[in-house]
């Protein structure tokens, strides 16, 4: 009881520390206007557009990937010395620190791909970053799934991909869906990886397509917090707290959900 | 072997020997199982009966470890001919198991899960497939019970009501030949009683092969029964005779109930 307590006091503490120090500076126009004064005043909403953007492209590339990774691995491929070596793999990726994948991106995406500092190079480097996660989180789900389930099906007649369409995925679903959500969480955090690959200091413009740069909430706390001189106190609280409003809205998403779909459940 | 033998027997085996890595499991197996009547399979555990009749489906072979030779004609083809489409073969040879297996869809997709796998170039229209499905439930003897709640989850019915449907959820593709593994044992006597009036029902629409630990099922649910020790058929013959004057003294040990 007592540690429960002392487990989510940080958490609490942090929250409080945020509020207390960057919450008046919460408000819309904070949160819909563009920086000013060379970022001393003004708002974030470049970098909030860009985070939604490097967000968004790096689910669309790691999510298709991480399933058809993990329903491979789970539902077709047997259990022999190539699947135990991409599953060591998966968990090793999943080990590397985040700058490691900061510095592949810059070799392979930004210089190797020529895609230069862009978003479509940030938003790659974040999906390979998280698709151990979205991989695990898949394979578990399917494995949650009863196998009786897979031989009812398997012994009227359905091929194996008729069997995960249709009982398997749905059934599988919710877990997948929770990987997701608890991914862009952590994307949505993730400074080192997107520093080099695609975000930008400042930027007077938006970004209209992937390949342009972007500013971004994480790095652009960075910058305000440490980077930029005459920065008012409650500039750095107020970026701090949007990013982990958004972190912690996304994990109570994921959480509610799991448990709404759980309450379906029935088997 | 000529066509004419072929055609009258559900099943044919020929010296079929079966392994599970390096024990084995069927030893020189040859029997003719005649079309449409119900053929019990009786015996001992670990005689070997669940294993023929998984080989019978080919369910068998997904575990890697099984060695298979000789031969299984269903319906006067061999199964395991390299021409042959797995798929086809479980479509014409449906399957039912010791514990009910419905699919956690409605009732109304369980009983056509089959259907829309294997009859997609039918096109048929939402009208017709209610009749299939109709059909098939009024067949198990569950319409009248289910007829109110075809979209709630079939894993809500009670076992036998599971069992049913399972059952059921293998008529719309019309196979020619089921195969039951102990259809009953999860099942209360009242829920045995009803699973087994329902498949004496569908006796000469089916070839029905069912395998049971229970000797009375067998002697009121089948017309020929087959009694299998230690991976061997030891005797073969109508039902009756089998229970009544068995020829070998190990079918009567047994049935007298000395072991097993």
């Amino acid at each position: 009881m007592l540690m429960t307590a002392l487990l989510i006091l940080p958490v609490l503490l942090i929250l409080a520390t945020l509020i207390h120090k960057g919450g008046s500076i919460i408000s819309a126009e904070f949160l819909f206007s563009e920086p000013t004064n060379g970022m001393t005043a003004g708002g974030i909403f470049p970098a909030l557009y860009g985070t939604i953007w490097l967000v968004a492209v790096a689910l669309m590339i790691s999510v298709p990937l991480g399933v058809a990774a993990a329903l491979y691995l789970s539902e077709y491929a047997g259990d022999n010395w190539f699947t135990r070596i991409i599953n060591l793999a998966i968990i090793n990726l999943a080990g590397v620190p985040s700058i490691v994948h900061a510095l592949f991106g810059v070799g392979a995406f930004v210089l190797f791909f020529g895609f230069g500092t862009s978003i479509l190079a940030a938003s790659l480097t974040l999906a390979i970053m998280t698709l151990p996660l979205i991989i695990v989180a898949t394979k578990e789900s399917l494995q949650a799934v009863p196998h009786a389930f897979r031989e009812a099906c398997w012994n009227m007649g359905a091929t194996r991909w008729q069997t995960i369409r249709k009982v398997v995925l749905p059934n599988a679903v919710s877990g997948i869906l929770t990987g997701v959500i608890l991914e862009v969480s952590r994307t949505t955090g993730e400074t080192a990886p997107i520093m080099f690959t695609g975000a930008a200091f400042f930027l007077p413009f938006l970004p209209e397509s992937v390949f342009d740069q972007t500013m971004a909430l994480s790095l652009h706390l960075y910058v305000v917090a440490t980077q930029v001189p005459n920065v008012p106190d409650e500039l750095p609280y107020g970026v701090a707290l949007v990013l982990i409003a958004i972190v912690l809205l996304m994990n109570s998403l994921s959480i509610a959900f799991r448990m709404w779909l759980r309450g379906r459940k029935k088997w | 072997m000529n066509e004419k033998a072929a055609t009258d027997y559900a099943i044919h085996t020929d010296k079929l020997n079966l392994w599970y890595g390096t024990f084995q499991a069927l030893f020189d197996v040859d029997l003719d199982i005649k079309d449409g009547i119900i053929t019990s399979l009786i015996g001992p555990s670990g005689c070997g009966k669940s294993t023929f009749l998984r080989s019978v489906n080919r369910i068998n072979e997904r575990l890697g470890y099984v060695r298979i030779n000789g031969s299984i004609d269903v319906m006067g083809k061999n199964i395991y001919d390299p021409d042959v489409e797995l798929l086809q073969v479980r479509k014409q040879i449906g399957m039912v198991f010791q514990r009910p297996n419905p699919l956690p869809l409605s009732i109304r997709d369980n009983v056509l899960f089959g259907y829309n796998i294997h009859m997609r170039k039918e096109r048929a229209s939402r009208s017709q497939k209610d009749e299939i499905m109709e059909a098939a439930l009024r067949q198990v003897l569950l319409w009248d019970k289910v007829k109110d709640r075809l979209n709630a989850r079939a894993t809500e019915l009670s076992l036998e009501e599971q069992q049913k449907l399972c059952i059921a959820r293998l008529l719309p593709v019309k196979p020619t030949l089921l195969l039951m593994d102990e259809p009953c044992s999860a099942l209360d006597p009242k829920g045995t009683e009803a699973v087994e009036e329902l498949i004496w029902e569908l006796r000469g629409q089916y070839t029905i092969l069912i395998v049971t630990h229970n000797m009375a099922q067998a002697r009121r649910a089948s017309e020929e029964c087959i009694f299998m020790l230690m991976g061997k058929v030891v005797e073969h013959g109508q039902t009756q005779d089998v229970f009544v004057t068995p020829k070998r003294k190990e079918t009567s040990d047994y049935i007298e109930g000395r072991y097993g």
